[in-house]
């Protein structure tokens, strides 16, 4: 049935782009047989894979420094109320500032090239981790952590032994929503800040108006995109269905 | 209370320190310029003048497609929440939205609209939309069923049982796909304007960005941070006064 329908979703996006297509014409798009035979023809060219490569490497880079610091973060203020007190809601502003403003302070920072990359999709995930990680830490269960103090376990140990497993469905929330973020920041550090990369190949397609470049990288992105969110949804939904039981 | 003022002291002692490490030389000049100047050449924007018609921009294109996404969000929210397998069908993509490059579409609408208001609108519109469509929907969800039930027994339509009973009940779930409206509105006009555009705040952020114009650039960064910021305050303030008269 979730087969059927995930079937039904991509048919109706198809035949959405091709109504457009027909509408709005070959100088503004790509028709979805046309975009799909480039990205192919483009994952077959060797020339694509450096850029592949160069994204894949600064995505991982990013990624991890999002989720280590997010829950390094996120733990040190739920296990502290005075500190979540202080530090949520700037955490919560943090979050919802435009980011994308940031970029010319991140490129004087780093410089142009894989740092940069790494930092701007770094600061765009970090923030939903540690919220998520915040608020696990501060719903787990009180008896867990007056256990952990009894037998003087140090707070390292503490949140490696007891938080962490206990706080593991919640957190994977916050990854999911961090991995998108941190996706959408390394492409964009991508765009203004580096001469490799998909992010640039991206720009230097805007700049040239190569519509057919556009069409395919934005329809690779996307196929990627998701299908590891989907993936991602699968894992958390079941983590959540083993936790609490609930589905 | 003490919270807040903590917060306060560790902010303002952040802003020292980049002020200190910055006249020490530690910082570049060429990197950052220290804080007091920041706030001295923002004075002197906003006083000159020559920048008010980038912020007036700016802030249209955000509240249009801020307020366009809130409408459509909450009328696409409800009509979904009413179609169960329209739903279900629609729940993963909900789901993946937020990880497309909604910036990878500019091009295709500046070909298709020009290079004026309405691609950078249109981003702003598409990037808030779903996170009111899947808060609303959220809302919905929690509707008790006794309330459904007394507005059948009173015979209400849909439509009266969407304005008068279950949006009303939903309103704090929706207000929090708001503020993610907001956000996101922010982030889609400036991001659309940092990589094309011809006037607004993220093109002179851009525009000074790509002269070592440290003495615009900051200013408008930071002209642009206490916007977002502000904004949010005063829907978090508004959003706590009503979750406190409802508490009554």
């Amino acid at each position: 049935m979730r087969t059927l329908r995930a079937a039904i979703l991509i048919a109706c996006v198809l035949a959405a782009w091709q109504a457009l297509f027909a509408f709005a014409g070959a100088s503004a798009l790509t028709s979805p047989r046309d975009t799909i035979a480039y990205a192919a023809e483009l994952l077959s060219s060797p020339g694509f894979y450096p850029h592949l490569i160069e994204t894949a490497q600064a995505f991982a880079v990013a990624l991890a420094i999002a989720i280590s610091c997010g829950i390094l973060i996120g733990f040190t203020l739920g296990l502290y109320r005075f500190a979540a007190d202080v530090g949520e809601p700037v955490l919560v502003a943090l979050y919802s500032i435009p980011k994308i403003t940031l970029y010319p302070i991140v490129l004087l920072a780093f410089g142009i090239g894989m740092p940069a990359k790494i930092a701007f999709g770094a600061i765009h995930g970090i923030m939903p981790i540690a919220i998520f990680a915040l608020g696990a830490a501060r719903n787990l269960n009180p008896v867990y952590l007056k256990a952990a103090r009894v037998m003087r376990l140090p707070p390292s140990r503490i949140a490696a032994r007891v938080l962490l497993p206990a706080a593991i469905p919640e957190i994977f929330t916050g990854i999911r929503i961090g991995f998108s973020l941190t996706l959408i920041g390394t492409l964009l550090g991508e765009m203004f800040a580096s001469q490799r990369g998909i992010g640039h190949l991206l720009i230097q397609a805007i700049g040239l108006h190569n519509v057919r470049m556009i069409m395919a990288l934005t329809l690779l992105l996307v196929v990627v995109a998701v299908t590891a969110s989907a993936l991602l949804l699968a894992v958390d939904r079941r983590l959540r269905r083993h936790m609490f039981g609930a589905p | 209370m003490t919270a807040g003022r903590l917060r306060f002291a560790l902010a303002l002692a952040l802003v020292l320190l980049l002020e200190a490490l910055s006249r020490f030389g530690v910082i570049d000049r060429f990197a950052m310029i220290p804080p007091s100047e920041i706030l001295w050449h923002l004075g002197k924007i906003l006083s000159g003048g020559e920048m008010w018609p980038a912020i007036g921009k700016t802030l249209t294109n955000v509240a249009m497609a801020c307020i366009a996404a809130i409408i459509v969000g909450v009328i696409l929210g409800t009509l979904i929440h009413g179609w169960r397998s329209l739903r279900e069908t629609l729940d993963p993509l909900f789901a993946a939205y937020y990880a497309i490059p909604v910036y990878a579409f500019y091009p295709l609408f500046i070909v298709i609209f020009g290079l004026g208001d309405v691609p950078q609108v249109l981003i702003g519109f598409m990037l808030a939309l779903v996170a009111v469509i899947v808060n609303t929907l959220n809302g919905l969800d929690r509707v008790p069923r006794v309330l459904i039930k007394t507005a059948r027994i009173q015979r209400l339509g849909p439509l009266a049982t969407a304005l008068k009973i279950t949006l009303p009940y939903a309103v704090p779930y929706i207000f929090t796909g708001v503020k993610l409206a907001v956000a996101y509105s922010f982030i889609g006009v400036i991001g659309a304007e940092l990589i094309m555009s011809r006037t607004g705040l993220g093109y002179e952020i851009g525009f000074a960005y790509n002269n070592f114009d440290n003495a615009v650039m900051y200013p408008l960064i930071v002209l642009v941070l206490a916007i977002a910021a502000t904004v949010n305050t005063m829907f978090f303030l508004w959003e706590k006064k009503m979750l406190a008269r409802r508490r009554k």
